[in-house]
């Protein structure tokens, strides 16, 4: 933690070199994307793999939250992909409902009467529900026509709902692998809920046609990655400062001792409930903000991608990352998802074993699941780990015991700084 | 060659000289004196003669009717005789006297004409010769013909009914009989007394059949009047805006009645202002402005004034007229007493259906609750018992179910397959259960969070390698056939064998899980190693032998649980995760290290689900979602579950 021996109010930048080490890696790599890249540079990056870069970032910015959630507070919530989607959902109604808009008011604009609201709004329900059936607007769909109405619920519904979830869950002293399966099952509850068609949220069709930004049809969508790279980037600097801060300081030294021993943080007269749902919260509300910026770039989502497994697969990435460090998460979110992307996508060449060959697309996902168990017998600090080493960091040793005096405390061999 | 053939059937006709036909016989008799009609043929006038033939009381009059209506009866040309014949081949008939069923002889075709009733008149036929097939002395043929009247019931059917009751000597059939003669009654009986005394003899029938004479009895027509008419046949008054009457339909109403002048759809109205626009003006409207219903309003009443179009009702003349009119219901179906005694029976049929369905749906509850139960059961072991949280438990389940499918691809008996099966899933999740606490669990005791995300890991790969190897696509785990079909217990409550094999499955399991825990030196050490690990190693347990053995044991349970749920379910790579999360729930519910406590998790999970299914019975994903919903609330307030440890067993 921080030197006694150096003065209090010194910046954060200084006494967190990592912070400044990061977001200098971060300016290079948007600056040097940009120069790459077909909309501003010299085209040696395709429009597609850019969104797969913004898009990572997103997924980078989530990665921060959960790590910040778990690592930090040792919260395992299996829900921040959920808060993810939300977001996702929050902007893709404004998205999809101005861009109806435009459709339905050019096509009634032929019409010798000029249109009237009813009609207007009419029209654009029954192009964006005709899909599931229906033909009218679902309550939820309210304010969909305001773009700042709709961008504070990214921030205000998985927020909401994180508080709400935490407090019932947090307040009758549910917690480690209890909380977990408490979060799965919201995660799950939710996905199920959306998957209907009368969720009012055109059930397992989703939100499309997420990428076409209303107002921007004349910008190629060259350019248009590019900006939401940008605020990507400047999404995951500006939340990767925000994590960095609020785990500096006294607040931080709470949060790490309410994950190793909430009891004895109890008894120290803080009010455990209360941290743990502020990190709660703000990391939602962090996800809610990354998944408002994933989706445009990805283009379509649907419940599928709330699904209980895709919060699974952010804890993934977190641990193989190495959880307690904030760069860990971005590193792990990265490399996994960058790594899964070529996978999958068939860049990866088969492996003929004579017998039987070994086709990733098929066996990428096993590998996965066998590193993952592998990670966490042999190398609980992940990736990160290997900033340990080579910048010689030595853990406290206590020869082996556990830090905290319960079950589940953090090992020695986790534990860093 | 016409020369050969009419020289063939002279001498046909020679070889085989015609029996006299009996001209003077009384069917005969009654056949010429209705000839003119039978030969005419048509529906309009048959009708006298089919009834003189059904009414003749003549023995022969079934075979007339039978052979009219399969198109075998002809008429001589000359004679006007009528036979029935069958074809000998293109050009010659062998021809039947109907008086007593004799052969006349082969004789040309040339001079009989074959009668041909149309299809109408086969159905009046076919109508008229129930009367015969009820009495018939085969006991097929009076089934087909009460089969038949079941199918399209008629008036006329009534009293050849009860003319048959009679002499019905078959027990069965007279009782099917004397209930489609109640049935009849209720729609066709000549009295009101007598049809409301049929009606009350149906009082909690369950038969949908009753449902189907009653239903047509209570039809109402919506009518609209100035003032609510004081007739006995008037239902309940209807509110125009209300679910059962919407506003619209009301109105309609009052325009089809003449009671009020007809409205103009948004569309039509556009329609009509789009066909008056001249100059870009509506009646001196700019065009421009017509961006609102109010202003469309306003420009299509001023093309009334100007009478381009007809004038329609404003929405103030609508509400108007509603308000200036009563609606209600008449009852057309019959008259008002028997409306009423039909009402009571509906009412007390419903209750009855009701209370069947509320059985039925505890039956339903009761089976998803075994399943729940089967599903979760293997974790009360590792869950419960060990504190393990074996997130690959649904690919266990998984594993289960696909080693069923690949013995039955080796083994086509069904019965012997599942046999097989069951012992083996054990073998194979035990082995699997095995290897995975060897390698994996047993380093992370003291960290149930990484245990989770290791298991996660671990069910992420099996899942993948099952699609892997048996592919996307779901595969059919086939019941032996004396799993198919179902118990019935009436038209309402049935459940299928299969659903109650896994009823008596899940509590063997649970005797099995007792057995073990409680009976078995296995069980003893289990308990106490799961208590206090080093004092059980000092009395001579190994703990980690033990710990080995009950994981195995769980997972093993879970296997044989898998085989049982692709019998209910298909078996697919996703089918553990399924479940995973409701067994987990279920264990949580209940409490965690008691059976009883997951056996009523169980229960209370598969009654909710199927109780929230009963409110919203399309949507099992509503059910779902409120269920895990509700099961949230639920740790809410017992956090450690309907029954909670206490004492040191909870602090182990």
């Amino acid at each position: 933690m921080t030197d006694a021996a150096l003065p209090r109010r010194q910046p954060i930048a200084l006494r967190f070199p990592s912070v400044m080490i990061f977001l200098a890696i971060l300016a290079l790599f948007t600056v040097g994307v940009t120069i790459l890249s077909e909309g501003f540079g010299i085209g040696v990056i395709s429009t597609s793999f850019i969104k797969t870069l913004g898009k990572t970032l997103c997924l980078c910015l989530v990665a921060l939250a959960m790590d910040l959630v778990w690592g930090y507070c040792g919260i395992l919530s299996l829900g921040h992909m959920a808060f993810f989607g939300l977001g996702g959902y929050a902007i893709g109604m404004w998205l999809m409902y101005a861009r109806t808009e435009i459709i339905v008011l050019e096509s009634l604009s032929a019409a010798p009467l000029p249109p009237t609201p009813t009609e207007v709004s009419d029209g654009i329900a029954s192009q964006i529900f005709g899909v599931v059936g229906a033909s009218e607007f679902p309550p939820v769909w309210a304010f969909a026509h305001s773009l700042p109405l709709q961008l504070l619920a990214v921030v205000l519904v998985p927020g909401l709902l994180a508080l709400v979830f935490g407090w019932l869950a947090f307040r009758s002293r549910v917690t480690g692998v209890y909380l977990s399966i408490l979060t799965q099952a919201m995660t799950l509850a939710l996905s199920l809920h959306l998957f209907q068609n009368d969720s009012g949220l055109r059930g397992n069709n989703g939100l499309s046609g997420l990428q076409n930004i209303p107002g921007l049809s004349d910008t190629p969508q060259s350019t248009v990655s590019i900006w939401f790279f940008w605020a990507s980037a400047v999404a995951l600097g500006l939340g990767y400062l925000l994590c960095a801060w609020v785990v500096s300081g006294k607040f931080g030294s709470v949060i790490r001792a309410i994950r190793d021993d909430e009891a004895r943080v109890r008894f120290l007269g803080y009010p455990v409930e209360a941290f743990k749902l502020a990190i709660f919260t703000l990391t939602a509300v962090i996800a809610g903000i990354a998944g408002a910026l994933y989706y445009p770039q990805a283009g379509i989502i649907n419940p599928a991608e709330i699904a209980p497994i895709a919060s699974i697969y952010l804890a993934v990435w977190v641990a193989i990352g190495g959880r307690g460090r904030l760069y860990g998460a971005v590193i792990g979110a990265a490399f996994v998802s960058l790594v899964s992307t070529w996978f999958t996508g068939g860049q990866a060449p088969d492996i003929n074993l004579g017998f039987y060959t070994i086709n990733w697309v098929d066996w990428w996902t096993v590998l996965l699941g066998v590193s993952f168990v592998c990670v966490t017998l042999f190398a609980p600090k992940g990736i990160g780990g290997l900033v340990d080493i080579l910048i010689d960091r030595k853990s406290p040793s206590r020869h082996g015991a556990d830090l905290g005096p319960d079950q589940g405390a953090l090992r020695e061999q986790e534990a860093e700084k | 060659m016409l020369r050969f053939a009419a020289i063939f059937s002279a001498c046909l006709t020679l070889a085989f000289p015609t029996s006299a036909q009996q001209t003077d016989a009384p069917i005969q008799q009654l056949l010429q004196s209705q000839s003119e009609l039978i030969v005419e043929s048509s529906r309009v006038t048959i009708g006298p003669a089919i009834d003189a033939l059904a009414n003749s009381g003549l023995p022969a009059a079934q075979v007339v009717m039978d052979k009219w209506q399969t198109r075998e009866m002809w008429v001589n040309a000359e004679t006007g005789l009528f036979v029935y014949a069958e074809e000998v081949d293109g050009d010659a008939l062998r021809i039947f006297d109907f008086a007593d069923g004799s052969e006349i002889g082969v004789v040309p075709d040339d001079g009989f004409e074959q009668l041909k009733p149309n299809s109408g008149i086969r159905g009046l036929i076919g109508t008229a010769l129930v009367q015969f097939q009820l009495s018939d002395t085969d006991p097929d043929t009076r089934r087909r013909a009460l089969d038949a009247i079941e199918r399209g019931a008629e008036e006329s059917h009534l009293a050849a009914l009860r003319a048959s009751l009679a002499k019905e000597p078959d027990a069965v059939i007279l009782a099917r009989k004397q209930r489609l003669e109640r049935l009849l009654t209720i729609a066709y009986g000549a009295t009101n007394e007598e049809r409301i005394v049929a009606i009350q003899s149906f009082d909690g029938d369950l038969g949908v059949d009753v449902r189907a004479a009653l239903n047509p009895l209570v039809a109402v027509r919506v009518e609209a009047a100035e003032t609510l008419p004081s007739d006995p046949d008037i239902g309940r008054s209807l509110d125009p805006g209300s679910d059962a009457l919407p506003r619209n339909d009301a109105y309609a109403l009052l325009v089809d009645a003449d009671l009020a002048k007809p409205r103009i759809s948004v569309e039509d109205q556009r329609e009509a202002l789009i066909a008056n626009i001249a100059d870009g003006q509506v009646a001196g409207i700019q065009v421009a402005t017509l961006d609102s219903q109010t202003a469309r309003d306003m420009a299509y009443a001023a093309l009334a004034d100007q009478g381009t179009v007809t004038a329609v009702a404003t929405e103030a003349e609508v509400d108007e007229r509603l308000s200036d009119h009563v609606f209600y219901e008449r009852y057309i179906g019959a008259p008002p007493e028997v409306v009423a005694a039909a009402l009571l029976a509906l009412e007390a049929i419903e209750n009855k259906v009701a209370l069947n369905q509320a059985f039925d749906l505890g039956l339903d509850a009761l089976s998803l609750a075994s399943i729940y139960f089967l599903a979760a059961i293997g974790l009360a072991i590792t869950f419960g018992v060990m504190g393990v949280i074996n997130m690959a438990h649904g690919e266990f389940i998984m594993m289960g179910a696909y080693t069923g499918y690949v013995v039955q691809l080796f083994i086509p008996d069904y019965t012997l397959s599942i046999l097989v099966a069951i012992p083996l899933a054990f073998a194979v999740t035990f082995g699997a259960g095995v290897a995975m606490e060897r390698l994996v669990i047993r380093w992370l005791y003291h960290r149930p969070l990484e245990t989770l995300l290791a298991t996660f890991g671990i069910s992420i790969a099996l899942q993948q390698l099952a699609k892997n190897i048996f592919g996307t696509q779901a595969r059919p785990l086939t019941a032996p056939g004396w799993l198919d079909g179902s118990l019935v217990i009436n038209d309402i409550v049935s459940i299928s064998y299969i659903r109650i094999a896994i009823f008596v499955l899940a509590l063997l399991f649970l005797a099995l899980f007792l057995f073990v825990m409680n009976r078995t030196r296995l069980g003893l050490e289990v308990r106490a190693v799961t208590q206090n690990p080093r004092m059980a190693a000092s009395m001579g347990i190994n703990p980690d032998k033990i710990n080995m053995l009950t994981f195995g044991f769980g997972s093993g349970i879970a296997g044989i649980a898998g085989v049982a749920i692709g019998l209910y379910a298909k078996v697919t790579s996703e089918m553990g995760s399924d479940y995973i999360v409701q067994s987990f729930m279920t264990v949580v519910v209940g409490g965690v290290g008691n059976i009883w406590g997951t056996l009523l998790g169980a229960t209370m999970v598969g009654f909710l689900q199927k109780g929230i299914e009963w409110f919203n019975p399309s949507n099992t994903l509503a059910a779902q979602t409120y269920m895990i919903l509700f099961i949230i609330l639920f740790i809410q307030f017992r956090p450690k579950g309907i029954i909670a440890l206490k004492g040191r067993a909870a602090e182990a």
